[in-house]
């Protein structure tokens, strides 16, 4: 008997994976066959089905060489360097985002200087300042990489400083006591318990990068990229390449979201279990 | 080697330490003891260079405090935020070690002798929230031991584990301490203060002076069951809990 009931909980947990797979990806399936349906009755040329969509898509992009991972020439011409643009922009936000955090939150004299101007700075939404950027940076990807860095820097800057500030008192007073070098509480004791305020910035960051990725895209002196390529299918009055470029900056946003949501559970796995204990 | 000298220490809105003044020889463990609020653990803080006090002199072999000492090591009640979670335990006994000039095998294998010390060498490679609270406690107290200072401070260092715990380690205390280090125990436990000291100071309540200054002759080989029923053990307990009793004011709970 007991021996039956042990012998069904693997077949059990793997049901209980599937039916979870399930449950999770359910109501999009039956979302899209709702929207293929509605757009097939409603024949509009504005709302090509999703069907049409795909086909687009990888006929556009992924119908290419197996040389060069089934890429066209479409595809590396205009989604790398608006990728590109967006890796670069969004790891420099990181570094001097969580740079200046740093020192923003462990100096009480340059926190009182610089929080309000950083407040201030933080709340002027990004698009309006392309103007100012046009006009300071040369056109195409050192102005659309500049308005990324903008908007992206401010949820890391002001969570790492933030955190730095929260730092555990005691723990300060055991490097002080045990005279760690600078350095070392440093990278011992202040980044690793910023982590977790670095991260929740991050998971912000991340999707305004993507936003004014796209945004700097639509404006004067862009020559590729995904938002090029919608504003070119636009004016061209080709709807299915538009919506393409919107299916894709969803799967595109859904794939960024869930690379950074494993890199966190790895960085933190630490912080939670010690944290799931401290409740007990 | 420690000389306090007329030491006093002002909160904003009361004294804590007022006109203390005591002497510490080379390899003694003092116990200071006295009701909560008596300014203890400003003392302790005092002596580590945590805080500046307001008034007095420390001087620890003959240099005056004014920063945290190079070697001094301190251990605290709280343990589980005294520890790093990121580091295993073998990493955070090696941390201090860092400053001191040592590769990085010698601090590995200073950090694992620490641990075989306090009994804990197995949990080398465990996260310090994967452990007990004594045993949390033990790898804080490796870690001042692989730092090997001259004067180690705990600050109540047994005040949150249970009972058993607490008089294992007393005696891992007793028997660490061995090698000549000079330890300052602050604790509000009556028969703690007796059972590990040379020397147990009582601190009188707000503003904290020293009240009394009493050698414990209880022979160096103690143990948890036969030291406690010694009639010395018994007489002593008792004087101290008078003196810590009677500053407190009637009715208070200690």
């Amino acid at each position: 008997m007991s021996a039956a009931v042990a012998g069904r909980r693997p077949g059990r947990y793997g049901v209980g994976l599937l039916t979870g797979i399930l449950h999770r990806w359910i109501v999009l399936a039956v979302a899209v066959a709702c929207w293929e349906v509605g757009t097939r009755i409603a024949r509009s040329p504005s709302f090509p089905p999703p069907s049409t969509i795909v086909s687009k898509m990888y006929h556009l992009w992924f119908a290419g060489p197996a040389s060069h991972l089934f890429l066209t020439s479409e595809a590396t011409g205009n989604l790398l360097p608006s990728l590109g643009r967006m890796a670069v922009g969004l790891a420099a936000s990181i570094v001097a985002g969580v740079g200046l955090g740093l020192l923003l939150g462990r100096s009480e004299r340059m926190f009182a200087y610089l929080d309000p101007l950083f407040q201030f700075a933080r709340v002027i939404p990004p698009p309006t300042l392309a103007p100012v950027f046009i006009v300071l940076f040369k056109l195409g990807s050192q102005m659309q990489i500049a308005s990324i860095i903008f908007s992206a820097i401010w949820p890391i800057l002001l969570n790492t400083a933030d955190g730095a500030r929260s730092v555990d008192q005691l723990q300060m007073a055991t490097a002080r006591v045990f005279r760690l070098s600078s350095t070392d509480r440093l990278f011992k004791i202040i980044l690793p318990s910023t982590m977790p305020k670095i991260f929740a910035g991050l998971r912000l960051s991340l999707s305004l990068a993507l936003i004014l990725m796209v945004f700097s895209e639509l404006l004067p002196g862009a020559t590729d990229g995904i938002g090029f390529l919608m504003s070119d299918a636009q004016s061209r009055s080709d709807l299915p390449t538009l919506w393409a470029g919107i299916v894709l900056l969803g799967i595109l946003g859904y794939l960024l979201n869930t690379l950074l949501l494993m890199a966190e559970r790895r960085a933190l796995a630490g912080h939670r279990a010690a944290r799931r204990v401290d409740t007990t | 080697m420690l000389q306090i000298e007329k030491l006093g220490h002002y909160y904003a809105d009361h004294t804590a330490l007022e006109d203390v003044n005591l002497e510490v020889a080379e390899g003694e463990l003092v116990s200071i003891v006295g009701p909560s609020g008596c300014g203890k653990s400003t003392l302790l803080r005092c002596i580590a260079g945590l805080i500046r006090p307001s008034q007095g002199r420390i001087t620890l072999n003959g240099r005056e405090i004014t920063d945290v000492p190079d070697n001094l090591a301190v251990v605290f009640q709280d343990y589980s935020r005294s520890l790093l979670p990121w580091l295993t335990v073998r990493d955070n006994v090696a941390l201090p070690l860092r400053r001191r000039g040592r590769s990085k095998s010698e601090r590995q294998a200073a950090a694992l002798g620490a641990l075989q010390a306090v009994g804990l060498a197995d949990a080398a490679h465990k996260y310090p929230w994967q452990l007990s609270g004594g045993m949390q406690q033990r790898v804080s107290i490796a870690r001042a031991l692989a730092y090997q200072p001259a004067l180690l401070l705990m600050d109540e260092p047994f005040g949150s584990v249970d009972a058993q715990t607490r008089e294992d380690l007393e005696d891992l205390v007793l028997r660490v301490r061995k090698d000549g280090m000079t330890i300052l125990l602050v604790t509000h436990d009556i028969d703690e203060s007796v059972y590990v000291g040379d020397r147990v100071i009582v601190l009188d309540r707000a503003p904290g002076r020293v009240a009394a200054d009493l050698a414990v002759g209880l022979p160096s080989a103690r143990d948890q069951i036969s030291t406690r029923e010694l009639p010395e053990f018994v007489h002593m307990r008792a004087e101290v809990g008078r003196l810590v009793r009677g500053q407190a004011p009637p009715g208070a709970v200690l």
